[in-house]
């Protein structure tokens, strides 16, 4: 059921997670991510798609009773093992929220540079502001206004801000948790630009309810779903345009075809 | 299914809406009625004051110790730099134990600690600034058989602990959980998370329960009575001693002498000015977080 990925720098293995101690949300999933591409994690609400992305940087056990077995690989290296910093592991994998999330107080400026270490001068933190502003296609339209409060932006602004925020660590990985559920047509069509622009260098892994959006922005695409106690399972997983054309497993094509979810 | 009705529901149904707008009225009515007597009973209060206090505050009132009796002018500069001192102190002793007790209660507010904190928290509040005031002479007077002013600034800073601390939980609370994972996500470690990311973002609310806490002690008199005890000199060694100006209002109300009464009437008037000062000042600082 999975194609094959040549180069995978981020995998998981046998993971499974756990709210409240012992309530199931994503039941021994397996899967790879593949390098400079983006792979969409598609399925109904509930389904586990955000907890298994939530996996990949440690945020899911931020939450109290919050845990995960299992093993995320990253370069080969399980994330879950004791002596792994938390904080290194987030630097090489950034995230980006559902709702853009510009931290309050802070200028445009200071919001894209948040990231970047204490010691790094002020010189290197306008060139690394800049680079990730362009990359995150906002460059221009902020440029004159970097000392203006992040939250003047409008939605669109902001989520490609907060893209900015988390490309300026200069991640290896970068997860999208439904990056565009609260944009309006026009800021999500050119975030998705974005998303198809930054595939040439990250691993991005998506989680969508759009499946259009998945057929337009991802070249694999996984398909999850939950069992009658709501644990979630990865069903299958392959190329995008395969998943959408000749799914292999029945549940998949009639989500595809709108049956249920 | 529920059958369609014959009769469209607000015709059948007039009487009892008619009901229903009278005892909204009546209602709207005594809400209206009871707060006008809260508010004419302040105004009242204020009124009273400002006509009896406005002739005694000039510089000199603003300047000078306190006269001796028979004796026209002086004023009570001393009591103002005193309360001014001995509540800034307390702030200075409050403010971070409070920040800090927030910060728990707000990241680990579970289990039963967190719950005892709190209702300990409640039950200091609402113990009589009185009591309070024994509390510090107990601990803070007694013992070195000297008044001073350091122990009223204790008492003051129990009297503020349980503002601060519940006013900034609830700012802290109030930040998005999303703002604290993005910063995490970011690599933040969960230190530089909490003070340069979330305690900002819920600065401007954490500020106006300090402000709020210190106008509550600013007119604070029964602690003040075993505690700093007042002084007719300069006193500007928290170790001793020191005059403070609600006890200066206390003693010069209750002296039998007219020119002494007319010092606390300006006296009281002058603590309403500060103390609303000081809650326009908290009032400023909430509306500027919204107009943002």
């Amino acid at each position: 059921m999975n194609a094959t990925i040549a180069e995978a720098p981020l995998e998981v293995k046998h993971l499974s997670a756990y709210y409240n101690e012992d309530r199931l949300a994503v039941q021994d999933v397996t899967m790879r991510f593949a390098h400079r591409a983006v792979t969409a994690l598609m399925g109904p609400s509930g389904c586990g798609k955000t907890t298994l992305l939530r996996c990949l940087n440690r945020i899911h056990e931020i939450a109290p009773g919050a845990r995960a077995e299992g093993e995320v690989l990253l370069d080969g290296e399980n994330v879950y093992r004791n002596e792994v910093s938390v904080t290194e592991l987030r630097r090489r994998v950034g995230m980006v929220f559902q709702r853009a999330n510009p931290f309050p107080t802070m200028s445009i400026f200071g919001n894209v540079v948040s990231g970047l270490s204490r010691s790094v001068s002020k010189s290197d933190k306008t060139a690394a502001a800049e680079k990730a502003l362009r990359s995150a296609a906002l460059w221009d339209e902020v440029k004159d206004k970097l000392g203006k409060p992040a939250t003047a932006l409008s939605g669109g602004q902001q989520q490609r801000l907060c893209i900015a925020r988390a490309l300026a660590v200069e991640p290896e990985v970068l997860l999208m948790d439904e990056p565009t559920s609260s944009l309006d047509p026009i800021s999500t069509l050119s975030v998705e630009e974005l998303m198809t622009k930054l595939a040439k260098e990250y691993t991005i892994v998506v989680v969508t309810h759009n499946m259009q959006q998945a057929a337009r922005v991802s070249q694999y695409a996984a398909f999850m779903l939950a069992d009658e106690t709501r644990a979630g399972k990865l069903i299958e997983m392959d190329e995008t345009s395969k998943m959408f054309t000749k799914p292999s497993d029945r549940r998949t094509e009639d989500y595809i075809t709108g049956r249920f979810g | 299914m529920m059958a369609v009705a014959e009769q469209p529901p607000y015709e059948r149904k007039s009487h009892k809406l008619a009901i229903r707008h009278a005892i909204s009225w009546i209602g709207t009515a005594t809400t209206a009625v009871c707060a006008s007597i809260g508010a004419i009973c302040l105004l009242i209060i204020l009124g009273y004051v400002a006509i009896q206090g406005a002739g005694a505050i000039n510089w000199s009132f603003l300047t000078q110790l306190p006269a001796p009796v028979g004796e026209t002018g002086g004023g009570v500069a001393n009591g103002i730099i005193g309360t001014v001192m001995t509540v800034g102190l307390a702030t200075i002793i409050a403010t971070p134990l409070g920040l800090l007790c927030a910060l728990f209660l707000a990241f680990f507010g579970r289990g039963w600690m967190p719950e005892v904190v709190r209702f300990l928290s409640d039950v200091l509040s609402g113990i009589p600034s009185i009591a309070i005031g024994l509390f510090a002479y107990i601990l803070w007077v007694a013992p070195f058989k000297h008044f001073s002013a350091v122990s009223a600034s204790f008492a003051f800073a129990l009297l503020m602990l349980p503002i601060i601390l519940r006013t900034s939980e609830e700012a802290i609370r109030s930040v998005p959980r999303t703002i604290r994972e993005g910063a995490l996500a970011l690599g933040l470690s969960e230190v530089v998370t909490t003070l340069v990311i979330v305690v900002p973002a819920a600065r401007t609310a954490i500020i106006t329960g300090l402000l709020l806490s210190i106008a509550r002690v600013t007119g604070e008199t029964a602690p003040l009575l075993f505690t700093a005890f007042g002084s007719p000199f300069w006193e500007t060694n928290p170790g001793n001693p020191m005059a403070q100006l609600p006890l200066q209002v206390f003693n010069y109300a209750i002296s039998p002498y007219q020119s002494w009464h007319q010092i606390a009437w300006g006296g009281a008037l002058f603590l309403i000015l500060a103390v609303l000062v000081l809650n326009i000042l908290a009032r400023l600082v909430l509306t500027a977080r919204f107009n943002r």
